[in-house]
């Protein structure tokens, strides 16, 4: 496992009422690029986006910072199924 | 959850009788029975003429300190830990704060562009922290790292001085870039007491921005939409495609901190555009 997911997971466990429903998968872009999809249970959704993407946002910023350790590019995609 | 990572303090203690243990036990703990719950395991014996005497035995948990000390504090770790950093968290703690100040090696990246990712992990900890509390526990979450937002507020307030003196010669106003709600403050408060001197803030959150204008009634002429204006009416058009009447707008609708709206636009934009840029 990666350490962008996990750093993604832990920050989304900690934020929602139901950490187990909480799943990312790591998606290989190649080139150096990293697509992380994040999937919460339903009623947790506003949980990790907040109001205007607020939360969205600052988890995208720490998931950035661990991601400029390796240079890498990563995108975190907020998914519901 | 998360897992915690410190063990409760747990010790056994005998002595004559439940309460002399009991005691001692919270002696050595340095602790009040208020911090922990107790197990007699044997209540002890007096025996009899100093035959079958037994000691009394307790066992003492010191009970797990407020979740709101853990919270922030296993938050982060755990963050950190799975970033690969290592960082030392220390935790101040006060009715209705917790400051959170980090050490370590690798403070650029946790502190990010411009404090970046320092306000997004203030933001985030501040989450975890206020999970579950109503609004009267609500606690104000500060991270900071060595000093971080000290140096920042000194360099903002002084930034903010030289533009206003800037502003106040030329009379041109001038849009810092995009701060946060927080440093955005700093600039409003600093300037306040400037007597020719208005701040105010343009956009939309991320992109907000101050501000620093000379006062309008410092500015003898201008006059929105007046026909003729006086002696400044060649600049009174604002350039085209100048987003600031409609900022402007915004921001006098949304609690600009000016009391004097202002009217008129005296810099053109792409000056005040490159000014920035530095």
């Amino acid at each position: 496992m990666s350490f962008m997911k996990e750093v993604l997971e832990i920050i989304a466990k900690s934020l929602v009422e139901f950490p187990d429903q909480v799943s990312v998968t790591e998606i290989d872009n190649g080139e150096s690029s990293l697509t992380l999809e994040l999937r919460v249970a339903d009623s947790d959704m506003g949980k990790v986006i907040g109001k205007q993407g607020r939360i969205a946002k600052a988890i995208r910023a720490v998931v950035k910072a661990a991601a400029s350790r390796e240079n890498k590019r990563v995108t975190v995609d907020i998914v519901q199924d | 959850m998360l897992k915690d990572t410190s063990q409760p303090k747990q010790i056994e203690k005998n002595a004559k009788s439940v309460n002399d243990a009991l005691e001692a036990a919270l002696k050595e703990l340095n602790v009040t029975i208020d911090d922990v719950e107790y197990v007699v395991l044997d209540e002890g014996a007096k025996g009899f003429l100093g035959m079958g005497a037994r000691d009394a035995v307790v066992r003492v948990t010191v009970k797990e300190k407020e979740s709101e000390k853990s919270s922030a504090v296993e938050f982060l770790s755990s963050v950190f830990d799975a970033m690969g950093l290592d960082i030392e968290i220390k935790e101040t703690q006060t009715k209705d704060s917790v400051a959170i100040e980090l050490f370590g090696d690798n403070m650029g990246i946790v502190i990010g562009k411009r404090g970046d990712t320092l306000d997004a992990l203030q933001y985030l900890t501040s989450l975890v922290v206020n999970q579950n509390a109503g609004e009267e526990k609500y606690k104000k979450v500060t991270v900071d790292t060595e000093g971080y937002r000290a140096k920042r507020l000194e360099s903002l307030e002084e930034l903010a001085k030289r533009l206003a003196e800037k502003v106040e010669k030329n009379g041109r106003k001038f849009t810092l870039e995009p701060m946060s709600p927080y440093e955005r403050r700093i600039i409003h408060s600093t300037l306040q007491n400037y007597e020719k001197i208005t701040t105010y803030s343009i956009g939309d959150e991320p992109e907000r921005r101050v501000v620093i204008a000379v006062k309008n009634e410092y500015h003898k002429p201008s006059r929105r939409h007046h026909s003729s204006g006086p002696k400044n009416s060649s600049y009174t058009k604002p350039a085209e495609g100048y987003p600031a009447v409609g900022g402007y707008n915004k921001a006098n609708g949304t609690g600009a901190y000016s009391t004097k709206p202002l009217y008129s636009d005296f810099s053109s934009y792409s000056e005040a555009q490159e000014e920035n840029k530095e």
